[in-house]
């Protein structure tokens, strides 16, 4: 049976880091869907957001779990302001602007947190770093599935925000119709920027729940990005189910794969989804047929 | 009501409005008539201030309005129903309506949604169904509907009676004289003239961006020349 347990905490490991991938492609899916564009200042924000989980511990001593409280505002807030007075302003209404000046701006994040940190790879230490929870013969790391919880709870907020309130409903309205939503009194630019600061702040909180067993370098988030973006693609680009999905699929998908081919193959599986997803369903498990 | 004096307008520096002035007073309906391409749509476009006007003056009960944001000019209640109807094919038939009233009329929300779906029952049976797959009339039900969720002290309608079939045509336009009977102001932006002067009581009559004719829509009935050009008699 022990080959059994093996792959059934594969299956869990797979399952809990899905989780945090969901968070950090539900950032990007919202942004696609809203504004139409990719966000290529993603994976530089979430690094900066866990440097930022990183500073709050070392030199404040801010646990991160607390620290969701204080960088999610905070994450939203410069979101905010980016999305609006840069982003907004630089792309003079042209999506081929935004992605360029999105880009300009991972490299500009980037440097200065290499300037600021150089390319050590550093780590934070928490007294429940390395406990587990037991289940059966299972050993599952606490940090791992309080993050698990965690994720599907903001996931629950966005969705609740999206559905029930004006706001929400206003981000879905502009994502589809901007010239209705602006004539029924809604100002565009505005929601553009809650949307942004929203995919922030959904970088913030996945920051707060990684950075108990991750560590952080200036080039970190790239890699989380690449996975987010295959997650995007195979939930449908756009869709806040999707991405929760997909999440929870690569997830497993790469942990099975570290466990068959080997942990230097492990992402093989996930590229391999990738491609398959756009010969065969390029609008993704809940993609809107175009 | 709404005074729009000189008025100069277009896109990217090519003028569709040449000098364009009409007025509006309250509880009136006025028709802005016209074949398409003449400048009606960049009219309301340019009142509503989806774009900006090259120069002339917009005025809406006394202040100048022209270079107000779209949100702006709605909350001062000055409410376009646009062409195409704009209205969210995502969202359900309760949720377009509630985003009618997200700058305006919020806190009558429930009795304004109460009065929309007496006036248009068929809106009501569909409540939960999305907005894009109701049918064109509905649509434009929908539309309107949503106008009327801001209460609206100047309502601008473009084009309510573009693709709908002859008897639903004939349906919108009572539906608009109801509307307008309980002392809203319109301005109705049509194509379908004969229609339109029936239910208005002055009419514009726009050619390449400006005003050609004006009048009672009694006195503009038996113009030879709109008969001429529009009814081809």
């Amino acid at each position: 049976m022990l080959k059994f347990d093996i792959f059934l905490s594969a299956l869990a490991n797979g399952l809990m880091t899905g989780a945090v991938y969901a968070l950090i492609a539900l950032g990007l899916t919202l942004v696609y869907g809203v504004l139409h564009i990719i966000n290529f200042a993603h994976g530089a924000t979430l690094t900066a957001a866990m440097f930022a989980v990183f500073v709050a511990h070392s030199v404040f001593k801010i646990d991160p779990y607390l620290a969701i409280v204080m960088l999610t505002p905070l994450f939203f807030g410069l979101g905010y302001a980016v999305q609006r007075f840069v982003i907004n302003p630089a792309s003079h209404g042209n999506d081929s602007n935004i992605l360029l000046v999105t880009l300009g701006l991972s490299i500009i994040i980037e440097n200065a947190l290499l300037a600021g940190f150089r390319s050590d790879t550093r780590s934070i230490d928490v007294p429940y770093g390395f406990s587990v929870i037991e289940i059966g013969n299972l050993f599952l790391s606490t940090p791992k599935v309080v993050a698990f919880f965690a994720s599907f709870v903001v996931a629950g907020l966005l969705w609740l925000l999206l559905a029930r309130t004006d706001t929400g409903k206003a981000i879905r309205a502009v994502a589809r119709e901007k010239t209705g939503a602006a004539l029924s009194g809604i100002n565009v630019d505005h929601i553009y920027a809650v949307t942004f600061g929203l995919g922030a702040a959904c970088l913030a909180i996945a920051a707060c729940l990684l950075m108990p067993t991750f560590l952080v370098n200036p080039r970190i988030g790239n890699a989380f990005v690449l996975v987010a973006f295959t997650i995007v693609v195979l939930g449908g680009m756009g869709s806040i189910a999707g991405a929760l999905v997909g999440g929870l699929i690569i997830g497993v998908v790469e942990s099975l794969s570290g466990l068959y081919f080997g942990e230097s193959l492990g992402q093989i599986g996930i590229f391999l989804i990738f491609i398959l997803v756009l010969l065969f369903r390029p609008t993704g498990l809940f993609g809107a047929k175009a | 009501m709404l005074e729009v004096r000189d008025l100069v307008a277009g896109y990217g520096g090519v003028p569709i409005l040449r000098g364009l002035s009409i007025d509006v007073q309250p509880g009136e309906i006025v028709a802005v008539l016209g074949a398409n391409g003449v400048g009606k749509t960049t009219l309301n476009r340019a009142i509503s201030g989806l774009i900006r006007t090259t120069s002339g003056a917009i005025r809406f009960d006394g202040a100048p309005i022209s270079g107000l944001s779209a949100p702006d000019i709605v909350a001062a209640g000055l409410i376009h129903v646009p062409e195409g109807r704009k209205i969210f094919p995502n969202m359900s038939v309760r949720e377009n309506l509630e985003l009618g009233s997200y700058r305006r009329g919020r806190v009558n929300r429930a009795a304004n949604l109460e009065r929309v779906f007496g006036i248009f029952p068929r809106l009501r049976e569909r409540t939960g169904q999305f907005a894009g797959t109701l049918s064109g009339g509905e649509q434009q039900m929908l539309a309107i509907g949503r106008g009327l969720m801001a209460e609206p002290r100047l309502i601008i309608m473009d084009e309510p009676s573009l693709g709908l079939s002859p008897l639903l045509v004939e349906e919108m336009f009572a539906l608009i004289s109801r509307i307008a009977a309980e002392g809203l102001a319109v301005m109705l932006v049509e194509q379908n003239v004969v229609q339109s002067l029936e239910l208005a009581a002055r009419a514009y009559v726009l050619e390449n961006g400006a005003v050609v004719m004006a009048g009672s829509a009694d006195d503009l009935k038996r113009d030879p020349r709109l008969m001429k050009t529009y009814l081809g008699m």
